[in-house]
């Protein structure tokens, strides 16, 4: 990138610059009018000899009132036309300052993305960050008033001073004498602001490093207890950035202190000297004032020169600061990224690599000289101990590292200068701890088929200026243009020609990773917009059926789930669930405080049943109160089994003792709520409490109906009913299938309903719709809510599913279980059996299934051949066996 | 069955009859209330155990798996406990507990168990004296065993 920032604003604003300057320049004839028509109006018009009127001005004749209005007309013209400059000027130079920040920080986080990966060793996310996002920020003011505002100000400071000279030199001169003197001082003392302004950035910088590492190594915190430790060394790092701070405060205020006095030095002159020449005579009162009103003038400026020139230094090393951490050695050219290959043909011939070496920053080679040549379609292991160089050299073949020396080819393809069109869609590699990104399974799991935007978003008319708009913004501030709302899936590389074919392929490499089976799961829980997807919900409604003359047909079954039907009680359900009959949309109804709804009280009431849920209520709250009386609040048995929290409970003792079961009516209607609250909560099935009787059951049938016959017009959103016929959009598929609570007290009930559900399932092909929502599952900020056994598994899915040419694994499945390890080693060994599959293994005794064998060690391979030549007594090979 | 007879029902067995009906009401509340069908498994011989249940209806089979095949050794019927070694001492399950017919059980988790024995010495002691006349019939058979 270019060294300085004024050749980097030379290269991409040149034209804005001049038009910027120009502007300024076109504006200073009428800023000189503006300050020489005062004198005019005071001079001329208001003192001016009553002989000398009436004048002719332009053919018209003007007495003296006329003249006045007519000079004070032309003032204010001239004032809104120095506005309308300084307007115009100031909107285009944020215009030019804004583009360049974006193109600034597109360039950096461009180049963040072409770092040779050891420069991440020694650059951590919590420098990056912070020099992409705030420190180039005042880059953007500065770079678009780099010349308009000398220009502008320079000028409007030479046209007031041109005019003060004019008017009376002795004067001017007084007024200006001590500016030489800010202009030697100011500078000087500027430096030394800056040095600690670059001190400051490198603090700040190292803090906000510190903060991510003590964020990413929280649980180290804890375990070893070192929180104060932690917290001293950033309480030591804050106290440098403090007194730095307070340096530069300190430094900028004396800055400030003299530039202030010095200014304040004008007026003095003009009273005394100016008012001295009055009163002798040789100064017009006019020309006083006007010069007066000249310097006021001439104040704001002067001061936005200075700072201006603070603004620039401090830009300078910004810029110089942050360019210098962006040029890591051997960062390859953009074109390395944007370089699209007419067509890219699969990669096929020998792998060889030349002399292949890669020395780390201390000098030792971590890959010493490797020669090989591996002919392809081949499946090659590749074992030593760790360090022995074996990770670094699938990390040189893939060409995710670049070689120190030597170089990699593929049928005579060299790497070196390849586009990684070609790299990142030929081969892939997964490593130990494949990363995984926020958002959902599927987008991480076809994340490696979007290299281009493929088809093209379709825009409607609106949306299409705003599109445009955004395009040409981008292009001019060198931005791509690509267009992220497109649908950038390479299909064809998954080779699949259909969006049902990608999900098949993607369900296929799932299988083989062994993550097929969570994914079902997840979309068992996962919901269906019916107005979206109504070809889903349709199908999960067949199965809804098909289950229910499962359980028709099958008595044990029929006995472990209680159906729901509206005619009928649940007992499996809450009090809550039973009345509404239907699941809560949005927070009109919150089913823990049912007994403060108005709606639900109006029903109750409707049906007769207020004073017994009083009642059950009160006798609840009697049976909390006296199981849980005595154990502490904190205890787990509370968090497990009571509908009362700890607090609640407290409260509601106290409720207890002031009145009587019998006038428990009586309560105001806030005191009641809730009491009233706690029988919704009751499941009668599992909490045996033996209140809600046939009686209240039969009861809450009768409010079932009410509530829904009665439900208000605007409410009538907040419920949605359950339905035999309709799919519930709140509720997920498994709940729908179900449509009833599996019973409580029948230990085996979840197993052989989750194998009846999975068994319809299959029965109606609907397994690949669960699992395309199981493909929505959120996977959470890197893939928390993933196990890191899944995530791994996610990735290798990844690294199959785009079909490498090549595929690289370095000890990929050494984290997971052995039964998956045996599972991934198989498929793939299957699935790649004619192309080319390089896995460096954590185990040699692994080796035996692959078609060749390289050993290394300290960088170099020593041994190679079939897994039975190098399996003898005396060799490297049968050591690291035997070893392990 | 309701909360309250279940209580009840606790209370008839000796284990628990000395215990203050409120704490009863708490490990009623706080177990959880099982149907088992005639024939399934409570629990598995060599399991983890980390509950004992109290039989409220039915009964049920102890059996304990030998070289020479599955030896039944002994039937727990209604208002009986089972499965209370494995929760005591930390030992996998020493017996196979098999519904003979359809039964009812509360299931008393490890935790609640304790935390009962803990408060109240007197389940304390109904524990031990259980255990000894356990002991000493074993004792008892093995003495005769050995004589004949």
């Amino acid at each position: 990138m270019e060294k300085t920032v004024y050749k980097y604003l030379i290269r991409y604003s040149l034209p804005q610059q001049i038009w910027l300057t120009a502007l300024a320049a076109s504006s200073f004839p009428f800023l000189y009018a503006f300050y020489e028509l005062p004198k005019r109006i005071i001079n001329g018009a208001i003192q001016g000899d009553p002989e000398g009127f009436p004048v002719d001005l332009f053919g018209v004749r003007f007495d003296q009132t006329g003249y006045l209005f007519l000079l004070c007309t032309a003032f204010l013209i001239l004032v809104l036309i120095n506005q309308a400059f300084k307007y115009y000027i100031n909107v285009y130079q944020g215009l030019t300052g804004e583009r360049m920040l974006r193109r600034l920080r597109y360039q950096l986080f461009s180049r963040v993305l072409r770092f040779p990966q050891p420069t991440f060793k020694n650059m951590s996310q919590g420098e990056i960050i912070p020099m992409i996002t705030s420190e180039v920020e005042p880059l953007g003011g500065f770079i678009g008033e780099a010349f308009a505002l000398p220009a502008f100000q320079g000028g409007t400071l030479i046209v007031i001073l041109a005019f003060l000279f004019y008017q009376n030199w002795i004067m001017a001169a007084a007024a200006v004498a001590l500016y030489p003197i800010q202009l030697y001082l100011i500078p000087r003392l500027q430096m030394r602001v800056n040095a600690l302004g670059k001190e400051r950035v490198r603090l700040v910088r190292r803090l906000s490093d510190r903060i991510g590492e003590a964020v990413q190594g929280v649980p180290e915190v804890h375990i070893h207890d070192t929180s104060q430790f932690v917290l001293a060394d950033f309480s030591d790092r804050l106290g440098s950035i403090f007194q730095v701070r307070y340096r530069i405060y300190r430094q900028k205020f004396v800055i400030k202190f003299i530039n202030n006095f010095i200014q304040q030095l004008g007026p003095f002159f003009f009273y005394s000297l100016g008012g001295y020449l009055v009163i002798a005579g040789s100064l017009e009162m006019g020309t006083l004032v006007a010069a007066i009103a000249a310097h006021k003038d001439l104040g704001a400026p002067w001061k936005d020169l200075l700072a201006f020139y603070q603004r620039r230094e401090d830009a300078k090393i910004k810029y110089e600061q942050v360019i210098s951490q962006f040029e890591p050695v051997g960062m390859p050219d953009e074109s390395m990224q944007t370089e699209e290959p007419e067509s890219i043909d699969p990669l096929t011939g020998d792998l060889t690599a030349a002399n292949l070496t890669l020395t780390d920053e201390v000098g030792d080679n971590v890959v010493d000289g490797v020669s090989l040549e591996i002919p392809m379609p081949s499946r090659i292991a590749i074992v030593g101990e760790s360090g022995s160089g074996a990770t670094e050299l699938v990390q040189l073949l893939s060409r995710l590292l670049y070689p120190t020396r030597g170089g990699v080819s593929v049928g005579g393809l060299e790497f070196a200068g390849v586009p990684e069109a070609i790299t990142g869609r030929r081969l892939a590699y997964v490593g130990q701890q494949g990363y995984v990104f926020a958002g959902s399974l599927g987008f991480n799991l076809f994340y490696g088929l979007k290299h281009r935007p493929m088809r093209e978003f379709e825009y409607d008319d609106d949306a299409k200026s705003q599109r445009s708009w955004h395009e040409n913004e981008a292009k001019a501030a060198g931005n791509t243009t690509l267009d992220i709302k497109a649908d950038w899936v390479d299909m064809e590389s998954a080779g699949a020609d259909t969006p049902e074919a990608l999900q098949a392929q993607g369900l296929r490499v799932l299988e083989m990773v062994g993550l097929d089976d969570e994914v079902y799961r997840w979309g068992l829980r996962g919901t269906v917009d019916p107005t979206a997807r109504g070809d889903m919900t349709e199908a999960i409604l067949r199965a809804r059926s098909a289950f229910r003359e499962r359980l028709a047909d099958d008595e044990g079954m029929a006995d472990l789930i209680e159906v729901f039907d509206r005619s009928a009680y649940n007992a499996n359900a809450t009090v809550g669930e039973n009345l509404l009959f239907g699941n809560v949309v949005g927070d009109a109804f919150d089913m823990d405080r049912l007994g403060e709804n108005p709606y639900v009280l109006e029903v109750l009431e409707k049906v007769g049943l207020t004073e017994r849920i009083l009642q059950i209520g009160y006798d609840t709250a009697a049976t909390m109160v006296e199981i849980f009386a005595d154990v502490p609040p904190d205890h787990e048995l509370f968090q497990q089994y009571s509908f009362v929290s700890a607090e609640e409970l407290g409260e509601l003792q106290h409720r207890l003792t002031r009145i009587d079961r019998e006038r428990v009516a009586d309560l105001s209607a806030e005191e009641r709520s809730h009491i009233m609250s706690l029988p919704f909560k009751l499941v009668p099935a599992r909490h045996r409490l033996g209140m809600i009787d046939d009686d209240i059951q039969a009861k809450l049938l009768d409010a079932r109906e009410v509530f829904a016959r009665d439900l208000p017009e605007d409410a009538s959103d907040s419920v949605e009913f359950l339905d035999l016929d309709t799919y519930a959009s709140t509720a997920n598929i498994q709940d729908n299938i179900i449509f009833g609570r599996v019973v409580y007290g029948r230990p085996e009930a979840t197993d052989r309903v989750s194998a009846l559900i999975t068994e319809v399932v299959s029965e109606l092909g609907l397994r690949d719709t669960v699992v395309e929502v199981g493909l929505r599952y959120d996977v959470g900020v890197s893939g928390s809510r993933l196990s890191s056994g899944q995530r791994q598994k996610l990735a290798i899915a990844r690294g199959i599913l785009k079909r490498p040419d090549i595929l690289f694994l370095a000890e990929a499945t050494a984290a997971l279980d052995t039964a998956s390890q045996g599972l991934i080693m198989s498929n793939l060994l299957e699935e790649f059996a004619d192309r080319g599959l390089v896995w460096v293994l954590h185990k040699a005794d692994l080796a035996r299934e692959f078609d060749h064998v390289l050993v290394m060690r300290s960088g170099k391979i020593v041994e190679e051949g079939t897994f039975e030549e190098l399996n003898r007594g005396g060799s490297y090979f049968r050591q690291l066996i035997d070893g392990a | 069955m309701s909360l309250n007879e279940e209580v009840d029902l606790l209370r008839r067995i000796p284990l628990f009859s000395n215990i203050e009906p409120s704490k009863l009401k708490l490990l009623a509340f706080t177990s959880e209330r099982l149907k088992f069908r005639e024939g399934t498994e409570l629990c598995h011989q060599g399991d983890i155990g980390d509950s004992a249940y109290i039989i409220i209806k039915g009964s049920v089979g102890i059996v304990v798996s030998t070289p020479n095949g599955d030896v039944k050794v002994a039937e727990v019927y209604e208002n009986d406990i089972v499965g209370e070694i494995a929760i005591l001492c930390d030992v996998p399950r020493t017996a196979t507990v098999i519904a003979d017919q359809d039964v009812e059980v509360l299931k008393i988790s490890k935790e609640l168990f304790f935390r009962m024995v803990g408060e109240f010495p007197q389940m304390a002691v109904e524990i031990m004296r259980e255990l000894a006349t356990r002991l000493e019939r074993t004792t008892s058979q093995l003495t005769r065993a050995l004589n004949s």
